[in-house]
């Protein structure tokens, strides 16, 4: 049973924006608000060199990544077009205005 | 390295390949993952997909990458992954196993295996061997010492790469391309370089012996001594080497020897399996060697008495040979080569046979002063050779007219000035001339393309570069043929696409141009009324449009628009330049670059409370304080501004800094109080958002400390007043400055520059520096606006002054003040123990 972790409203994130969220000592998370408010949630680094995805232009359900612009999918956490990489997702759900998102050990399985 | 991880070696005598039950396809198995094998796979793929299973043998512990692109992997310019032509997706999804970093070592013809260096052994119906070419090594004493490689692979540019950091001086044995290209990476990665060559001329192969001599001289301008006619006797080093010496007795020291002095055939393994090899392994028209179920293609065969060590050819083998292997018997006749290159960014071109003989005729251009070289030779009417040096526009059209034994006897007397002149008309059409090109004229060099593939590319529906990119790969590796294939666009799609600038981005079929007179005429308010307006394809636009959108409706309606912050780049986001590690970097502002004990205090405090590991004097004479995290910004900015200090915009398409020199108050030569203005000059323009970053400098003196012929706008005061410079930049690309004019007093400085900063606000693209812009529209039209229009200046000038009466509210006040405060904050921290 995957268990949940109250983080937050939707509010709490701008639309198509993003906030990160650390849960024990795992890597920080961030988690996405599209413009058509979605949430999405992956590990807050870019596969190519690391960058902090939450920083990123987000637009449709992508993110483009602050350091150099690499398109990362929000539901697969793949890099679109031409470049190769994944980022790991964490799931994430919405229920009654509440943002939870998947405990510890799913994100390790993710991870 | 990046791939290595998971394809370690199996050490097991078995196949550890897993064969569904059900998969009762031949099984093609291909020893050498390099360009000619993979293309080979491609090719029969286009053919057949399903037809053979397939498995690629492959010595380095990579995947599939463009061994001609190693050059700029040297350079600097490119990184590995971007010379990646098929990625692991591409063996997935095509259900290729690939077997990298395990080279066969053997191939059993009666048993029809082959076995590799791990032990590795597996079945096959049909064998494909493209193990390429290995590097000659000349057999001098000493060629055995660590320090001396080759120029094959991904491996030997590490170990450059790895000397040039230590730096000191290289040797480089061999003035042929692959040389050339390395002595070229060398010297860029700071190494002192001695190219030694045994020929008298350098690229003897491809170049005759003036365009050889324009060659050497050019090199040696940039600092290479190239010693041709020079034989090398030994290489010497006491456990590693330490230099090279020649047969005269001349000893060159070196940390590095690289030998680059030639290639041959890699035919070792289908000598020992008993294959037919003379210099090549020898192969028919279908590539099928001696054995008729083992095939070879690439540098390792020799067809027909011919070995091939240029890309064109190999391309060709791999269509006859996917035929072949798919029932179709076209057949490969052989290539006739040309050789179009950059070599270390001079572009060179030739073709055919230059050597002349009977009945050859040359017809030479010399261009001194533009360093251009032309030779034609001619035969009998035809063109049988061409040397191009500095000049390579019309290598392929020469190229074609050779390969088609064209009857030029009509426009001999203009061959040599090109095709736009030779054909008529004397002005340049790119577009007819790409037209002229016969189909199977190659467009893309690197990938093999033909004018006849890119046109099907296009016709078949990919209506943009990005798309004929992403299909046929033409202009996808070094990018050189881009205008190229952009022309086929026009050619093929009609004038539509080819007049004006390329469209804004994937999101719109407008231009920058459009969108932005769009915006005005219609007076669009927001993000989304524009996109929707315009119809864009997407529903929330990319990060290309969002932030151009964002910066024209904020230049359009000052003080009227809402910023959207969501369509910011980070940096202008978070009001600080993110660094690499994801910390950021942070400059506050110093007007005219002046500063007192009380800022340095601060400045010195946030660096001492913040641990910032590392401050730097910044090239526009600022301090910049590194290593900030994203929660900390706003309390270091309460510090600074604390002591008065306002965010410098360091990190924005904005005005960045006025640098100034001492001027008339201190310097002995200064002729007006420079640093006076340029603090007026910063008061003036500081916090304007503007297409991209905008540098002001203002100079005491025609010396020009202040080096204000290299920036966006550049005051150079003299006796008499102030020059005003605009258009300069230091970047990549280093533009002088164009002269504005010149004006008397420090209030008509300032109002000029007022006025100039907006009218490149309002009339420049987004993202396009004041140099390009200026090279577009012309000097000629900024001085009618600016200078002529003397109604039309003073209101350019009130309308920045407008604008910046709601743009100069300090940024970091505001976030320091709590604003925003959920772009610096994470979310509620969750203390839940990770189990």
């Amino acid at each position: 049973m995957t268990d949940w972790i109250d983080i937050g409203t939707l509010a709490d994130i701008p639309q198509r924006g993003a906030r990160t969220v650390q849960i024990g000592g795992e890597k920080e998370i961030a988690v996405f608000r599209t413009g058509d408010d979605h949430v999405f949630a992956l590990v807050n680094e870019c596969p190519h060199k690391k960058g902090p995805l939450s920083q990123g232009i987000v637009h449709g359900h992508s993110v483009a990544c602050p350091l150099h612009n690499w398109n990362i999918a929000l539901k697969t956490g793949e890099a679109q077009g031409a470049d190769e990489g994944c980022t790991p997702t964490i799931a994430v759900r919405q229920e009654g205005g509440r943002i939870l998102i998947a405990r510890p050990t799913a994100l390790k399985a993710a991870a | 390295m990046e791939f290595q991880d998971g394809l370690a070696p199996a050490v097991d005598s078995e196949d550890i390949i897993l064969v569904p039950a059900d998969d009762v396809r031949e099984h093609l198995v291909v020893v050498g993952n390099g360009m000619a094998g993979c293309r080979a796979v491609e090719e029969l793929l286009a053919r057949d997909a399903g037809r053979y299973r397939v498995t690629i043998f492959g010595a380095e512990p990579y995947v599939n990458y463009n061994r001609i692109m190693l050059s700029p992997v040297l350079a600097g310019e490119k990184t590995f992954e971007q010379i990646v032509i098929n990625d692991r997706a591409w063996y997935d999804d095509n259900g290729i196993e690939l077997i990298a970093g395990d080279p066969v070592t053997a191939i059993d013809r009666d048993a029809k295996r082959v076995t590799a260096q791990s032990g590795r052994s597996v079945h096959y119906d049909k064998l494909l061997i493209a193990t390429g070419s290995d590097p000659f090594i000349i057999p001098v004493p000493g060629k055995d010492l660590p320090g001396v490689i080759s120029f094959r692979d991904m491996k030997d540019v590490d170990t450059m790469l790895e000397a040039a950091d230590k730096g000191g001086a290289a040797v480089v044995i061999g003035g042929g391309l692959l040389g050339l290209e390395a002595a070229h990476g060398l010297t860029l990665r700071g190494m002192k370089v001695t190219v030694i060559h045994l020929m008298d001329t350098l690229m003897e192969r491809q170049l005759d012996e003036a365009a050889g001599w324009l060659l050497k001289s050019a090199l040696e301008g940039r600092g290479q001594t190239i010693l041709t006619g020079a034989n090398t006797e030994a290489i010497f080093g006491d456990g590693k080497v330490e230099g090279v010496r020649l047969k005269d007795g001349t000893e060159i020291p070196a940390s590095l020897v690289v030998m680059a002095v030639g290639i041959r055939p890699s035919t070792a393994l289908a000598r020992e399996a008993g294959l037919e090899v003379n210099r090549g392994i020898k192969v028919n028209d279908h590539m099928v060697t001696s054995d008729p179920d083992v095939l070879a293609v690439g540098e390792c065969v020799e067809h027909d008495g011919n070995v091939y060590g240029l890309v064109a050819p190999l391309w060709d083998m791999c269509r006859s040979l996917a035929d072949g292997l798919t029932d179709q018997h076209t057949g490969y006749k052989g290539s006739v080569t040309s050789t179009k290159l950059k070599v270390a960014g001079l572009d060179v071109f030739s073709a055919g046979d230059f050597s002349g003989g009977e009945g050859c005729e040359d017809i030479v251009l010399r261009d001194a002063s533009r360093g251009v070289y032309k030779r034609v030779i001619v035969k009998d009417d035809r063109i049988v050779g061409a040397v191009l040096y500095g000049d390579t526009v019309d290598g392929g059209w020469y190229f074609d007219m050779l390969k088609r034994e064209e009857d030029v006897g009509e426009i001999r007397d203009l061959l040599i000035f090109g095709q736009a002149f030779a054909s008529g008309g004397g002005a340049l059409d790119p577009k007819a001339a790409v037209a002229a090109l016969s189909d199977d004229a190659e467009i893309c060099g690197c990938n093999g393309v033909s004018k006849g593939q890119v046109v099907s590319c296009i016709e078949a529906g990919n209506c943009s570069l990005d798309a004929v990119r992403a299909t046929c790969k033409a202009s996808a590796s070094c990018g050189s043929c881009t205008g190229l294939v952009e022309n086929l666009l026009a050619v093929v799609l009609g004038d539509d696409v080819a007049s004006g600038p390329k469209t804004m981005c994937k999101c719109t079929s407008f231009t920058h141009d459009d969108v932005r007179r769009e915006i005005v005429a219609q007076n669009m308010r927001s993000i989304p009324e524009v996109m929707q307006l315009l119809h864009w394809s997407t529903p929330d636009g990319c990060s290309s449009c969002r932030p151009a959108l964002n910066y024209y409706l904020l230049c359009a309606l000052p003080g009227e628009y809402q910023d959207d912050q969501q369509s910011r780049f980070v940096n202008e986001r978070m009001h600080a330049n993110i660094q690499k590690d994801g910390t950021y970097s942070v400059v506050p502002r110093m007007w005219g670059g002046l500063t007192n004990p009380r800022e340095l205090r601060a400045i010195a405090d946030v660096v001492e409370k913040y641990d910032a590991p590392m401050v730097k004097v910044t090239g526009g004479q600022r301090l910049d304080i590194f290593g900030i995290k994203k929660e900390d910004l706003p309390a270091v900015w309460a510090d600074l501004n604390a002591a008065g200090m306002v965010s410098g915009h360091a990190y924005g398409k904005s005005l960045r800094t006025v640098k100034t020199c001492v001027g008339s108050e201190w310097c002995r030569f200064g002729t007006q109080d420079s640093t006076g203005l340029g603090v007026k000059i910063e008061r003036m323009t500081w916090g304007s958002w503007m297409p991209h970053k905008f540098k002001i400098a203002v100079s005491g003196c025609p010396r020009n400390c202040a080096e204000a012929t290299i920036k966006d706008f550049g005051v150079v005061c003299v006796d008499s007043g102030y020059e005003l410079h605009v258009g300069g930049n230091g970047g990549i690309h280093v533009r002088a400055t164009d002269l504005l004019c010149k004006v008397a007093t420090e209030q008509e400085a300032m109002d000029y520059c007022a006025a100039f900063t907006q009218l490149y606000r309002e009339e420049a693209r987004y993202l396009e520096r004041t140099a390009p812009w200026i090279e577009r529209v012309g000097v000629d039209y900024v001085k009618q606006r600016i200078v002529e229009d003397e109604a039309g200046r003073e209101a350019l000038r009130a309308r920045f002054l407008y604008s910046q009466s709601f743009s100069q509210d300090d940024p970091w006040a505001e976030r320091a003040a709590g604003q925003h405060a959920e772009l610096h904050q994470p979310l509620a921290p969750i203390a839940i123990a990770a189990e």
